[in-house]
């Protein structure tokens, strides 16, 4: 019996060991990387990378201010333009049609787009936008993002509407309030946080895309402020000057990998307290 | 649960209407109503709208895609799908094969799931079951901030980093300690590489990861507490409640998490193009380099014309067609164990 | 907060933004944007850059590879694309496509040999072309030993290292292999992608650079722009005359001076394996394509007169970087044909 009981425990404990293991792999990946580019990268950072424009080879000074503001002037047409766009998709999911055989369709669909590698929705865009309209742009860039947000807002506008109870409604419903005005001012309020949460987690995920972008925005060396032309951007420029043999460039590479990573895990961050906190109430 | 309101919001109208007094006060009310009516209209019209447009996106892309792979689906049929050779440049007409991307992209995408599905799971045991509770949040949102890093940073990590590292000192070590035994020999050939399909499976896993964790939290968490009480009562160790209790339990929504992280791996894009070395050739050891599908477009695409290119958007369809698979095959398992979940 | 208003100022925010921007930058559209080739981006970005500090005018050129530069110029996307691989002159009238060469570049074969130092080694093209086709497999092989008596050759396997992105270094690189050895022009020919008998694929020159780097008794080729600036171990040829040479601008001026551009239509001269005592055999221009009725006038006016002014003070610049300008005589031959086939009003 003794026996029995020791290899139990045995067992159980080295389970444990493993489980323990495992979660120091999950914790040390992340920490070496997060170390990699913070010893590549911090060295480069300066005002510089943020007043002065991506330089031409030879150089020894310049900075990434024209991809960043590329970066963030795409990142957030793409998440003014998805995002409206997936809560309203979301809403007829969990609110109109939620046992329609529409909604199971539309939400199979969703979660493949969900998933879709981003190269194609790149090609996907190149061909739908750049080549009729004639030129690459910030505005087919931003476009291209938009198509990887709708699908990543609509799931989480409608998981956080299914979670606000059917009372609610149907207590609002009670009192003459018109369908409309009952999603609007009571579930949409209800699962405010859940769905904020989801826009954040979206514009996390779009801000790094490299690949849809490739063929969209294309990139561009100097300040531009027109959406209508080729349009700089942080991946892309990372993905270019990694490979060159000029110091200047790579030590910008990785600076700007560092500044992207930070920017994307801080908006992750405040996106996931924001959810927690509404749990937690 | 299940009542359903028209969507025009039709009783409370008619009710309203019914009991108006009447007077200068009822025409005041109607025009109320009538605007709360066209209201209610405009916003059924304008989501189911938008979610038609997610049904036409995917059409969209489908087209696009089919449009673009038309000419190499006429020129190679069905025999696409298992010639091995990729001579783009022969004249007049290149020989042009998936197998080896698609034995590739199966391959790197296994690996990384038999490293990915033991160590995700383990995450989350640990974080359901033996994590202090004051911990378990900063550590489960570390794992999952793995998920958050844009994926060209890991391909930059896993070229600079992680590559040199597994060259020089991990396949050296499995390529000796397998030599001149069978088949695992072959696997675990050498000489070791820089760019191989291994190192992309670890990236690859190490991106996975967290998706598993997340589903495999999830759905552990759907266990009745009222079960995993009963068992450690009955004097059962972790290990015991988990291997006899909570994992029958979840089994189905565990593998659709997998196969969520699967779908994951078989698309990965830029991380792998920087580690994988882009080679047709299926050769049996996992220390040499290969190619993924998308790996294969991201590379090659710019560079291509005709029919070539047309190949290389073929294969982004049967990237399409196999992700759409494996998807649809995670929904269904995870949807029969929600379904449990409520019932 | 309203979630109607939300959807609203989220809508109108959007579309505030992206007009605003679009009618801030009126101004600069005289900018040229330009696409293609990834052997010539630095030059063409330094070019470009010094351009912006004189006229104000900006050319934006990005670096998406030769094909995709074609397909752009083709679909009208850019005013101009630039390939390292050229158009023959069929391809050209069907597209009605101006052509020219605007630069030239070398490259070199870099190793990784415990010992040897850069120039040390030398090969010709056969060997590096049976190397290629895997049938030389090792250092100590009696070919790269006839070559190289005076050098200590390890007994170890050689790993070719080989682009895996389509590229136009790799269009060179090849279109040498198959002027030097027939075999490998039959099994594996020229092209920017080609099916690579043996080796690994590394993702573009720092890819190449990098596992060369790293990985003991490999070979591969990059620029020779890149080989300098990363201080690799480059390797002295035998070019057709059978004479040995070190990769110097002197040699790369002798390949390019041989070159008979006057009687190739659309300039379509390919420089490797190029006879003449000091003649690198591994050089190559690199070419800008127009539209010979471009829709967009202003926009090709704009980017001829930059292409106009690299000529004329552009040289310099080049050869800092390791790339070699165009001789003058040619040049001469380029203007004439702008006037007579561009049409710019």
């Amino acid at each position: 019996m003794n026996a029995l009981y020791a290899s139990r425990r045995r067992r159980d404990f080295s389970i444990r060991v493993l489980c323990y293991a495992a979660t120091a792999l999950g914790l040390i990946w992340l920490a070496l990387i997060l170390f990699s580019l913070f010893s590549n990268g911090v060295a480069g950072l300066s005002w510089d990378v943020f007043t002065k424009m991506t330089p031409p080879p030879g150089t020894t000074d310049g900075g990434l201010a024209n991809a960043i503001f590329g970066s963030v002037a795409m990142t957030s047409l793409g998440v003014a333009i998805g995002a409206p766009l997936g809560m309203l998709a979301g809403v007829y999911l969990a609110e109109y049609g939620r046992y329609e055989k529409l909604s199971d369709v539309v939400r199979f669909i969703n979660d493949i787009l969900l998933s879709a590698p981003s190269i194609i929705i790149g090609l996907f865009v190149y061909m739908a936008v750049v080549k009729p309209t004639g030129g690459f742009s910030g505005y087919a860039g931003a476009l291209a993002l938009a198509v990887i947000v709708v699908p990543v807002v609509v799931r989480t506008t409608e998981d956080m509407l299914l979670l606000v109870p059917n009372t609610l409604r149907e207590a609002a419903s009670a009192l003459g309030l018109p369908r409309s005005l009952v999603i609007k001012r009571i579930a949409l309020r209800a699962a405010r946080a859940g769905v904020i949460t989801g826009v954040l987690l979206a514009t996390a995920r779009v801000a790094g895309e490299t690949a849809p972008l490739l063929f969209t925005s294309l990139s561009n060396q100097f300040w531009s402020v027109n959406m209508g032309k080729a349009m700089a951007n942080l991946p892309v420029t990372i993905n270019a000057f990694v490979q060159s043999p000029y110091e200047t460039w790579r030590q910008l590479a990785w600076t700007g990998a560092l500044l992207i990573t930070l920017a994307v895990l801080t908006l992750n961050i405040v996106a996931r307290v924001l959810g927690a906190e509404r749990t937690q109430k | 649960m299940k009542s359903r309101l028209s969507p025009e919001g039709g009783p409370v109208t008619d009710i309203a209407m019914k009991q108006a007094p009447l007077g200068a006060e009822t025409a005041q009310r109607a025009s109320a109503l009538a605007s709360f009516k066209l209201g209610d209209r405009t916003f059924y019209w304008l989501t189911r709208s938008a979610a038609m447009g997610v049904l036409l996106l995917l059409g969209g892309i489908i087209v696009t895609l089919f449009s673009g792979a038309w000419p190499a689906m006429q020129a190679y049929g069905l025999e696409f799908l298992w010639t091995s050779r990729w001579a783009p440049q022969l004249e007049p007409q290149p020989i042009l094969g998936a197998l080896g991307p698609i034995y590739g992209t199966l391959l790197t995408a296994f690996i990384a799931m038999a490293i990915a599905t033991p160590v995700g799971i383990g995450v989350a045991i640990f974080l359901t079951e033996l994590c202090p509770v004051t911990l378990r949040r900063p550590i489960g949102m570390a794992i999952e901030l793995l998920a958050g890093i844009p994926s060209i940073i890991y391909g930059m990590w896993g070229f600079f980093v992680l590559a040199p590292f597994l060259t020089n000192h991990f396949q050296p070590a499995m390529i000796s300690l397998f030599e001149g035994v069978p088949v695992l020999g072959t696997i675990f050939a050498g000489p070791p590489s820089y760019l191989s399909l291994f190192n992309a499976s670890l990236v690859l896993a190490i991106m996975v990861l967290p998706f598993i964790t997340a589903i495999a939290r999830d759905v552990f968490a759907t266990v009745p507490p009222m079960l995993k009480e009963s068992a450690y009562g009955l004097g059962c160790t972790t290990w015991e409640v988990m291997k006899n209790v909570v994992i029958p339990y979840t089994r189905v929504g565990l593998i659709g998490g997998v196969m969520l992280g699967l779908g994951r791996a078989l698309g990965e894009t830029m991380a792998v193009t920087f580690v994988i070395g882009n080679s047709f050739r299926i050769n049996g050891s996992v220390f040499a380099p290969g190619t993924t599908i998308s790996a294969a477009i991201a590379s090659e695409f710019a560079e291509s014309d005709g029919v070539h290119q047309s190949a290389l958007i073929l294969l982004g369809l049967l990237l399409f067609v196999l992700t759409f698979f494996v998807l649809a095959a995670a929904r269904l398992m995870l949807r029969r164990l929600e379904r449990r979940a409520g019932g | 907060m309203n979630f109607n208003k939300f959807f609203r100022t989220a809508l109108v925010a959007g579309a505030a933004f992206g007009a605003g921007l679009g009618v801030v930058s009126q101004a600069n559209a005289l900018d040229i944007t330009g696409a293609g080739a990834t052997f010539p981006f630095p030059i063409y970005s330094k070019w470009a850059d010094a351009y912006k500090k004189e006229t104000g005018i900006g050319l934006n050129y990005q670096s998406i590879g030769s094909g995709a530069g074609i397909k752009q110029i083709q679909a009208k996307t850019v005013a101009f694309g630039a390939t390292d691989a050229p158009l023959n002159i069929d391809q050209l009238k069907k597209d009605g496509l101006v052509q020219w060469p605007q630069v030239m570049g070398a490259l070199v074969a870099i190793i990784n040999v415990d010992g040897v130092k850069s120039g040390e080694m030398v090969l010709d093209g056969p060997t590096v072309a049976d190397i290629y086709l895997g049938k030389i497999k090792t250092w100590d092989d009696a070919a790269i030993k006839k070559l190289n008596p005076k050098l200590n050759l390890p007994k170890a396997a050689i790993t070719v290292v080989r682009r895996s992105d389509g590229s136009g270094t790799t269009f060179v690189w090849t279109n040498y292999l198959s002027e030097v050895s027939a075999e490998w022009k039959a099994k594996a020919g020229s092209g920017t992608a080609v099916e690579w008998p043996v080796g690994v694929g590394a993702r573009g020159n720092e890819g190449v650079a990098g596992n060369v780097g790293q990985t003991m008794n490999s070979i591969g080729y990059v620029e020779y722009a890149y080989a300098k600036q990363s201080k690799l171990t480059y390797t002295a040829l035998i070019n057709n005359a059978g004479k040995t040479l070190q990769p110097t601008i002197a040699t790369f001026q002798a390949a390019a001076a041989n070159a008979d551009w006057a009687k190739a239509p659309g300039y379509r001269v390919i420089l490797t394996n190029q006879p003449g005592d000091q003649s690198w055999p591994i050089t190559a221009g690199t070419f800008i394509l127009m539209h010979a009725n471009p829709a967009d006038k202003a926009q090709a006016n704009a980017a001829l007169k930059f292409f106009a002014w690299a000529f004329e003070k552009g040289d310099k610049m080049a050869e800092d970087l390791d790339y070699i300008p165009m001789p003058d005589s040619v040049v001469k031959l380029i203007k004439q044909t702008w006037d007579k086939e561009i049409q710019t009003k």
